[in-house]
């Protein structure tokens, strides 16, 4: 099992992310962003970052980038890639998921250990949880909050999209209280929060993000 | 050459905390009287004449704006 986490220049959390991918158990393999090379790998992870700097907006020049070619299409056909902060931000600047992340409501940066509810344990990196299970995982960012159209929210409260919520305190203002969504088929998912920072309870809050790298496993030994 | 000017806006709908934190902020440096502030963003480029509007219309939708969000506005200034 083979799962490749993206770096991009400013990306900040490939290092975190390599370490929990190995601590579920794949092999952790790293992609370059100038690389138009997936080099085989069963997923991806684009991690969290301020990649090109947040430059014009959050994620918009990394969907650019030659490895996101590569990715956009791999997860057309199916490949799961899970997106967490700034890797939440590409693939909405890319088309992958609907919808925008904007600066926060209150204007600050948070940092700080989060509540979440799962609200999807269908998807490809939820399956390890159970459907209302609550979580503690970081949030960390300046542009967390996410914003579409109000019959894209509908669409996705209706199809079950929304993955995760923030429960308790929403850090950001964010529609719905919404910290993760899917695509149709929960290949594809995009969360604000950051599992890769809470697999062990000696460097995080839980190891209540472990679940994430660990689910995915088990949808592609499904495939 | 022509100087092209690309105005960014969020969309009226969208909550715009900058605009809001400006417009706060004014009364209390003496200016009373702006009722609220939007905040966007202003690109200027340079252009050959071979670009047309329609290529300047896809460089303001598909990359210099994010349409889920904000609109645009291209203008033509003075060569």
């Amino acid at each position: 099992m083979r799962i490749g986490a993206v770096t991009f220049p400013g990306t900040l959390d490939d290092s975190d992310t390599i370490r929990a991918i190995k601590a579920s158990g794949a092999e952790a393999v790293a992609l370059w962003h100038g690389d138009a090379d997936l080099k085989g790998v069963d997923a991806v992870i684009l991690p969290g970052g301020f990649s090109y700097g947040d430059y014009l907006r959050a994620g918009a020049i990394a969907r650019f980038a030659p490895v996101m070619g590569e990715i956009i299409a791999a997860a057309r056909g199916g490949l799961p890639v899970l997106g967490i902060c700034n890797g939440f931000q590409v693939l909405c600047e890319a088309g992958l998921l609907p919808g925008a992340l904007l600066r926060n409501a209150g204007l600050h940066f948070v940092c700080r250990d989060q509540w979440l509810k799962v609200e999807n344990a269908g998807t490809a990196w939820t399956s390890r949880y159970d459907a209302g299970a609550e979580i503690i995982i970081p949030v960390k960012n300046m542009d967390g909050r996410y914003a579409a159209p109000r019959s894209v929210v509908d669409e996705l409260e209706g199809e079950g999209r929304v993955v995760f919520r923030y429960a308790g305190l929403n850090p950001n203002g964010s529609t719905d209280d919404i910290a993760g969504i899917s695509d149709p088929t929960g290949r594809i998912v995009g969360l604000m929060p950051h599992p890769e920072h809470a697999i062990d309870a000696l460097t995080g809050p839980s190891d209540d993000g472990l679940g994430m790298f660990l689910s995915v496993l088990d949808s592609v030994v499904a495939a | 050459m022509a100087r092209v000017v690309v105005d960014v806006m969020p969309k009226p709908e969208i909550l715009d905390p900058q605009g809001q934190a400006v417009a706060r902020a004014l009364p209390r440096l003496g200016f009373d009287g702006v009722s609220d502030v939007r905040q966007g963003k202003h690109f200027e480029l340079e252009v050959d004449d071979s670009v047309d509007d329609e290529t300047l219309a896809r460089i303001a939708e598909g990359f210099l704006s994010n349409p889920v969000v904000e609109d645009f506005v291209v203008r033509r200034v003075q060569a």
